[in-house]
């Protein structure tokens, strides 16, 4: 079966930095895959580039047996792509359910009202805070919101960058658990983490990111048990 | 009764400055950019309307209309033209670009419409009596206060309600993440030069009835006034701009008639430098910290 993403050989800068250099990877329906991989490695910009807010100079990705090319970010989404950025980027000055209807941007009004019923049921603590401003909320609110938020546009892909970062011990549970409910419930996941064993033991398969160059891929308890892995990213 | 004919006449002028400053306040807070050209645009909206009604002789209606679609198509042109391709520039050279396009609008409307000043025919004449006629009020002022509060209320309706309205809301606040939820960018703060520049031409009608001198640099002055109000009401806040140039306008009126005519603009703009030092962000503004 073809992969729902394919990444090919993709070469991304900023300006002269060389940012990401020749990375190809593919994700296949209804897996989680996982990016890990240290500070700077480059996860977050390989993320903002399937997304479309940046571009690569080579290479190609592939979603859905579409080449994406240099589409602008903001068509990308009606293909069925979401990203939850890094730090979270809720519209602070809008309410709860504010930030919901911007996640349904482009889909028709009719179906929105039974998509923040849904996001609700997932997020009963937003649906608690419906009215709040975003800015009110705690950090793992926030980021519960991101995520309600990019599901409200049905991806067919959710892409999550580093929806840990911040949090206490038993939210990171609760977020992790929630990635299990969707995977579960059959979304694709591409997941960008610092937390390498929370991030493995929930994947499917994984890549190692190093400066910019995929070192290596493996299914996630494969890459649990090696002993380099666990050296560089599990503490040992 | 004369303090209510000066509080009248400063709250019509501070209506003419808060419809300007709307303008200003929405391309500040969406673009991130002072468009210094804004006041030039009233200008072109105060000769397209003097044209159609004195020269093709149409209705004023009509004339308030073609010189709102003049303006809202100049002002999308501007901001393609002249600042679409700075978006990733230092905001200096967006500002320089600003005050560049502010001289060539004045220096255009010089060519196509020479320096002489063209008396304004107002839109609409005479005044309401009251108290026997102790107090006079100009029609003029009554329609631009209107005008003013409903332009406030439908904005404010459409930015807190309208999809677009808060799309333009989630761009003034991350740019970034509206993207991500599958928002043009480009295509809002295009519709955001447009609205704030179709609110440039009414207030260059209401300003033009009220005073009838139309001359190439007529629309500097209050656009920098206006630039000021929407300041002191704290700039990106809508209800800002709208306090800011009511209050703005009344105190020139006030500072005209009871201190000096020549020194009511020293006043104005000492006001704004005091209000400036106790609260930085402007009366209903927001300090947010740049990031960085
Ligand atoms: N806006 C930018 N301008 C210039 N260089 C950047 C920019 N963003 C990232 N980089 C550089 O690109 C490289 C990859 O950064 P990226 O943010 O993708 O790393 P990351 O793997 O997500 O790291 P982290 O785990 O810290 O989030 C880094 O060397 C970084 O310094
Ligand atoms: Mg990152």
């Amino acid at each position: 079966m073809e992969p729902i993403l394919k990444v090919d050989n993709i070469n991304v800068y900023y300006g002269s930095i060389h940012a990401i250099k020749g990375v190809s990877f593919e994700v296949n329906q209804g897996e989680i895959v996982t990016l890990i991989g240290a500070n700077g490695a480059g996860k977050s910009t390989t993320l903002n580039t399937v997304a479309g807010l940046l571009h690569s100079k080579t290479g190609s990705i592939t979603f859905l047996g579409e080449n994406l090319g240099h589409l602008p970010c903001h068509k990308t989404v009606s293909k069925g792509l979401a990203l939850v950025p890094e730090g979270r980027r809720v519209f602070l000055q809008m309410s709860v359910q504010e930030n919901l209807e911007m996640g349904a941007y482009t889909k028709p009004g009719s179906g929105v009202a039974a998509d923040l019923e849904h996001v609700y049921e997932l997020f009963p603590r937003l649906k608690e805070r419906m009215r709040q401003t975003a800015g009110t909320l705690s950090g793992g609110e926030q980021q519960m919101l991101a995520m309600g938020r990019a599901l409200m546009s049905h991806p067919k892909l959710l892409m999550l960058d580093e929806p840990s970062m911040g949090l206490a011990p038993i939210l990171v549970e609760q977020i992790f658990d929630i990635i299990r409910s969707l995977h579960k419930a059959g979304t694709t996941i591409l997941l960008v983490e610092q937390n390498a064993q929370a991030a493995l033991s929930v994947a499917d398969r994984g890549y190692v990111l190093e400066t910019g160059k995929v070192v290596t891929t493996g299914t996630g308890a494969e890459l649990l048990a090696s002993p380099i892995i666990k050296k560089a990213y599990l503490g040992g | 009764m004369e303090f209510l004919s000066y509080l009248i006449s400063g709250i019509s002028l501070g209506s003419v400055y808060a419809i300007i400053a709307l303008g200003y306040t929405m391309v500040y807070g969406i673009a991130k950019m002072l468009n210094f050209a804004h006041g030039d645009i009233i200008m072109v909206g105060g000769y397209i309307s003097f044209c159609a009604m004195n020269y093709l002789g149409l209705p004023s209606i009509v004339g308030i209309i073609l010189a709102m679609l003049v303006c809202t198509v100049l002002g999308v042109v501007i901001e393609g033209l002249a600042y679409k391709p700075l978006r990733a520039a230092p905001s200096l050279a967006v500002l320089i670009t600003a005050i560049g396009v502010s001289y060539f609008l004045q220096n255009a409307a010089l060519l196509v419409w020479s320096a002489a000043p063209k008396v304004y025919t107002p839109i609409i004449s005479g005044s309401l009596s009251l108290f026997g006629g102790a107090l006079k009020i100009p029609y003029v002022s009554i329609l631009t206060v209107v005008v003013c509060l409903v332009i406030m209320v439908a904005l404010t309706a459409f930015t807190n309600m309208s999809k677009m309205g808060k799309a333009m809301r989630a761009c003034s606040e991350d740019k970034g993440a509206a993207q991500l939820m599958g928002i043009n960018v480009n295509a809002t703060i295009s519709m955001t030069f447009a609205i704030g520049s179709a609110l440039a031409a009414i207030a260059g009608v209401l300003l033009c009835s009220s005073y009838p001198t139309l001359m190439p640099t007529t629309g500097s002055m209050p656009g920098i006034k206006a630039f000021t109000a929407a300041v002191f009401g704290g700039i990106g806040s809508i209800p800002g701009a709208f306090l800011g140039g009511l209050l703005l306008g009344i105190i020139e009126a006030m500072a005209k008639a009871y201190i000096s005519t020549n020194l009511a603009n020293s006043i104005v703009f000492a006001v704004l430098i005091v209000v400036l030092l106790v609260k930085p962000a402007g009366l209903l503004g927001r300090y947010v910290p740049e990031k960085v």
